[in-house]
């Protein structure tokens, strides 16, 4: 089990979230060559420490999060909205 | 001899007699015993049959690391295997029996494993059928098999009941600042200072008693110490839970008990659970778990009559059972004393060994006035006695080794070999035990996380230093919390006067014993040097081939012996050779506690439509579909499923149906960039598509692969409303947010899930619009003008109920979908079954639905299974090619679109009157074999082609068939059948009919 601080719920289970992913990626424009894709789709790094990464609090807010997690400790640095304009809207909030 | 109860002393409550079975004859004991006290009370000796060689076995402890005194725990229903007798507490009406063994514990005819003993060395599940020719699969397995159930059933442990548990459980959830595990003098130092401080603090003990090893001390009802203690414990705040053992440690200050809430009552409330399984985040932890004695390799030493010193003093001072008559107390290091000198004064004659060359004082002047004679540079060598120790060969230090001593006649061996600080909770989180040879123990490693080891856990062995070590983990704890208060030093590791002797196996060159390391499971120290000799070095290694520290003693009697014995073997330091990893549970937990209530019908949410009542009372059976319960068929007049989804298909053809279709997911797509939004994510173009009109589409994953179908209506220029298949509604749901929160932030879109707020219905077949229509407010929105194919309408249904309109079609008839807000679900059907019954119309399930789609060659999740591509589907026209969409760039891999993918086909069987089975493999005529050429996916008979019909994919698509024999391969049910291959558009491909 580990414990996720929402930005907006507080500090929650894990259970109540669902991982999505490397939060690293940039997803390339729908127009882009399928190589770019490729790339973006299947290529990961497999990262051994800290990396950012997508949470959805599926039951909470249903907001995505980005949260920086040490894969190794399962430390966690940061958490923070994936939408910038969320994030935003949270600070300035403060 | 044996034991004997005292007259007095002790923590028992001789004012109360309970009585309990053993091996169904009667005996008792009292309030405070468990249930091995009791037993050795009543001069019961010989409780068990060890695991492998059904060797004879007694009480060995008094706690947790128990591996011989092993039973079996109720009847019936209730039997419950392998339960340390000597962590049970004793009630009335307990009733216990001896397991492995036939026709008793007593007399074993099992026995005869023991002189068999050489097939079951280390290793001997892997060795006992090499040279078993010939052993492969497919030749030797059959013997294989047979010897294994042999085996299984000759080395084992108790069996549990087959019964389904008739007991409860439940989990539960708490939060504190501060978790303190165990309730010994540190344990209770720490919880009391701070809680004084202002944390909120929660006290676990595994016993069901606070104390630890306070409990094990001379009893004194006078002395008022101990009560004073654990009254300021109270009166600090602290929440106490006993009988709860922490057995897990995880991530981010989270800990797993189990707490046994009526597993030592006689007639529990029918409203307790037996057991709770706690999840408890805290927010620092302080573990006081204490130190568990390790034994000695010498032979025999597992005879009943042979415990640890601290069980022997536990058993005499907790318990007032004076565990023998003649006592030798063997030992390496100081800690024995007290407990020699307790028994003395007991009235037991008692010999002391002390493997060491001198005796510290004051400990030998203490012995000498109690008349304890003391054998210096003495061990056990081999303790004898058929069925309980009658004597004990001892062995005398000769340089390094050992040779043999003189012999003693005794009753009673209590033994000591050294401390193991109870590491196991701190290991879970990945520290690393560090071995330390000045105390000859591992203690805690450095963990980095908010978790604090006080008292005996720590090496700490004087109880003042536990107390202060206590005392000094909670003010680090408080400080770390914020809360100001003096910081105690804490003191340092160790504490006896004079320093252990490491001993972990006696013998003498020449002399073969069998000297067991780990006892539960039958491991010797001969089994160990085997296991280095055939090359098994490695701890890791070594634990998996001999056992050693596996079941539930996982490593907390055996362990240290097992390490130090490779470490001679390998001419290494135990340091170097390193410790097995420690895991949860610390103890063992139940299947019944981990699952909770979740089991039957609670294993998981079930859900059901707004018209689940209504439906019932019109005749449904109810199947699942998912989480949800959605009608299968309507059956009249005693019909079969078959009978009734063949005629409700055809009244839809026919006439007119109304099916509950509330499970579809619907979505709410709202703003003023949703018509864009829609346009990336669907394959097809969206961004002309008018107001009042509804669409079909297609969305594929970012890998070019179909995620989810289903119709999108355009509300107004801002509003959508879009409906998903009913398996993947939450996950397009979560798909729709991650794309507008990470991907593309700048839309001005929200998505709402709605799918609880909207009941729907389809409204099937050519007097679909008659029936509708005789129902809403203002029949013309209904007209072919007003709403032709694909038209969206919002209007009320009589009555005033808002609805929502589309005509789409599944079926492939004129068909309508009918939303209204959930709470009008049942009064909307009550409205169209009115008016649809009298015309000869039907009420049809998810069986009719199937046959309907089958027959028209549409897809759903049988053919939508995550490896489907929209051409494989059929569906390749969808995809736009003027416009980029998600999956657009990778659905196009050149595996994605070879022409001999499997894709999309019509099956019917050659012979009209044959059938088939969804999952048969559809193989040429003249190979059937292997994986074939594709497969069936859906299968039903068709009331408008009059016989069975299937959906299925082919490798090139049904053109590449036509004309070629195929047989539907299906070797382990139906045989085969042979089949054609057709366009899965099977009926009125035209789609004249849902225009019209
Ligand atoms: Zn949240």
């Amino acid at each position: 089990m580990i414990r996720i601080p929402c930005p907006f719920c507080g500090e929650r289970d894990h259970s109540e979230f669902t991982y999505g992913g490397d939060a690293s990626i940039e997803y390339p424009p729908l127009d882009a060559p399928p190589e770019q894709w490729l790339r973006a789709v299947f290529e990961r790094e497999n990262v051994r420490g800290m990396q950012a990464e997508t949470w959805h609090h599926a039951n909470g807010c249903r907001l995505w999060l980005v949260v920086e997690r040490d894969t190794l400790t399962h430390e966690i640095r940061s958490v923070r909205p994936a939408h910038a304009g969320i994030a935003q809207a949270l600070e300035e909030g403060r | 001899m044996s034991a004997r109860r005292l007259t007095d002393g002790g923590r028992i409550d001789r004012s109360q007699t309970l009585r309990f079975t053993w091996d169904e004859r009667g005996l008792s004991g009292h309030p405070g015993d468990t249930l091995a006290s009791a037993l050795l009370a009543s001069g019961e000796r010989l409780l068990g049959r060890s695991f492998k060689y059904h060797r004879p076995r007694g009480v060995m402890s008094a706690g947790v690391e128990e591996s011989g005194a092993l039973v079996t725990l109720g009847r019936a229903a209730r039997r419950d295997p392998n339960v340390k007798a000597t962590t049970q507490e004793l009630f009335e009406g307990l009733a216990a029996a001896g397991q492995n063994a036939w026709p008793n514990v007593r007399y074993d005819l099992g026995a005869v494993n023991g002189l068999l003993s050489r097939f079951f060395v280390a290793g001997f599940y892997y060795k006992t059928f090499m040279g078993v020719p010939p052993f492969e699969w497919g030749r030797g397995t059959g013997m294989w098999m047979r010897y294994e159930k042999l085996i299984r059933r000759a080395a084992g442990m108790g069996t549990a009941s087959r019964a389904p548990d008739p007991d409860r459980y439940e989990h539960a959830h708490d939060f504190c600042d501060l978790l303190v595990v165990g309730a010994g003098p540190a344990g209770l130092a720490a919880a009391r200072v701070a809680a004084e401080a202002g944390l909120d603090v929660l006290l676990v003990e595994q016993d069901f008693e606070l104390g630890g090893n306070l409990l094990n001390q001379p009893h004194d009802p006078a002395a008022t110490g101990h009560a004073r203690e654990l009254a300021a414990v109270a009166a600090a705040g602290v929440r106490i839970m006993t009988r709860t053992t922490a057995f897990g440690l995880y991530d981010h200050g989270v800990a797993g008990l189990l707490e046994r809430v009526t597993e030592h009552l006689a007639n529990p409330s029918p409203h307790l659970p037996r057991q709770r399984f706690w999840t408890v985040r805290a927010r620092h932890t302080i573990l006081a778990t204490g130190a568990l004695e390790r034994h000695v390799a010498f032979g025999d030493n597992d005879r009943p009559g042979v415990m640890s010193v601290t069980a022997a003093r536990s058993y005499l001072n907790r318990f007032a059972v004076l565990p023998g008559e003649s006592v030798i107390v063997a030992t390496n290091n100081d800690s024995a004393y007290a407990a020699a000198l307790e028994l003395a004064r007991a009235g037991a004659a008692v010999t002391l060994l002390d493997a060491r060359d001198t005796v510290p004082e004051p400990l030998s002047t203490a012995a000498a006035d109690e008349g304890i004679v003391v054998h210096t540079n003495t061990a056990p060598l081999q303790a004898q006695g058929a069925r309980s120790v009658d004597a004990l060969r001892t062995a005398v230090a000769d340089g390094t080794g050992w040779r043999t001593g003189a012999t003693f006649d005794c009753d009673f061996v209590a033994v000591s070999g050294g401390w193991s600080p109870v590491v196991h909770l701190h290991s879970h989180r990945g520290a690393r035990p560090v071995w330390n040879a000045a105390l000859a123990c591992f203690l805690p490693g450095e963990c980095g996380e908010p978790l604090h080891v006080a008292g005996a856990a720590a090496g700490i062995w004087d109880e003042q230093a536990c107390e202060t070590s206590g005392r000094a983990a909670a003010a680090a704890a408080a400080a770390a919390l914020g809360k100001s208060v003096p910081s105690v030093s804490a003191p340092p590791a160790g504490g006896w006067s004079a320093p252990i002797r490491p001993l972990y196996e006696v013998r003498v060159a020449g002399q073969k014993l069998k000297s067991f390391v780990d006892v539960q499971n039958d491991v010797t120290a001969e089994d160990v040097r085997l296991a280095h000799r055939e090359g098994y070095v490695s701890v890791e290694h070594l634990k998996r081939y001999t056992t050693l520290g596996m079941a539930t003693d996982q490593g907390k009697m055996g362990n240290v012996i097992g390490l130090a014995l490779m470490a001679e073997a390998l001419g290494k330091e135990i340091a170097e050779v390193g410790t097995t990893t420690f895991r949860p549970p610390y103890t063992p937990v139940s299947l019944g506690a981990l699952a909770g209530r979740g089991k039957g019908s609670h294993f998981r949410p079930l859900r059901r439509t707004p018209m689940h009542d209504w439906n019932l009372a019109h005749g449904a059976t109810m199947t699942e579909a998912g989480l949800w319960q959605r009608p299968w068929f309507f059956a009249r007049d005693r019909e079969s499923l078959a009978q009734a989804y063949v005629r409700e298909a055809s009244t839809v053809r026919t006439s007119v149906g109304l099916c509950d279709v509330t499970s579809l997911g619907k979505i709410a797509v709202q703003g003023p960039d949703a018509t864009e939004f829609l346009n990336r994510v669907y394959t097809n173009p969206f961004a002309k598509l008018p107001i009042g009109k509804a669409r079909y589409g297609i969305m594929l994953r970012d890998d070019g692969i179909v995620m989810d179908d289903g119709t999108t209506w355009r509300l107004s220029e801002t509003d959508y409303f879009m409906t998903t298949t009913t398996a993947h509604a939450a996950k397009v749901m979560v798909w729709l947010e991650e794309l507008l929160q990470t991907r593309w932030p700048d839309l001005r879109v929200h998505v709402t899930s709605v799918s609880e707020q909207w009941a729907g219905t389809a409204v099937a077949g050519p007097e679909s619009r008659a029936v509708l229509a005789a129902c809403v407010i203002d029949p013309h929105v209904l007209t072919d003008e007003s709403l032709p194919f694909m038209g969206v309408v919002e209007t009320r249904l009589t009555g005033g109920i808002p609805c929502r309109i589309a005509r789409i079609s599944f079926s492939g008839e004129l068909a309508f979908e009918v939303y209204v807000p959930a709470d009008y679900g049942p009064a909307m059907m009550d409205l169209l079954w009115d008016i649809a019954e009298p015309l000869g119309g039907c009420l049809y399930g998810l069986e009719a639905l199937g046959a309907l789609r089958i027959e028209k060659g549409h897809v759903t999740g049988a053919e939508l299974d995550g490896r489907v591509s929209i051409d494989d589907a059929g569906l390749g026209k969808m995809a736009a090619g003027n416009k980029h969409y998600i999956g657009s760039a990778l659905r196009k891999r050149p595996a994605l679109v070879r022409e001999d993918r499997p894709r999309l086909v019509g099956v019917f069987p050659r012979d009209r009157s044959q059938t088939f089975n969804a999952g048969a493999l559809l193989c040429r005529a003249e190979q059937v074999a292997g994986h074939g050429d594709g497969w069936i996916t859906a299968v039903t008979h068709s009331p408008a082609l009059g016989h069975w019909i299937g959906l299925g994919f082919m490798v090139g698509g049904h053109a590449a068939w036509s004309g070629k024999p195929v047989v539907a391969a299906d070797p382990v049910r139906a045989g085969n059948v042979e089949v054609e291959i057709v366009s899965p558009h099977m009926y009125d491909p035209s789609g004249a009919r849902m225009h019209g």
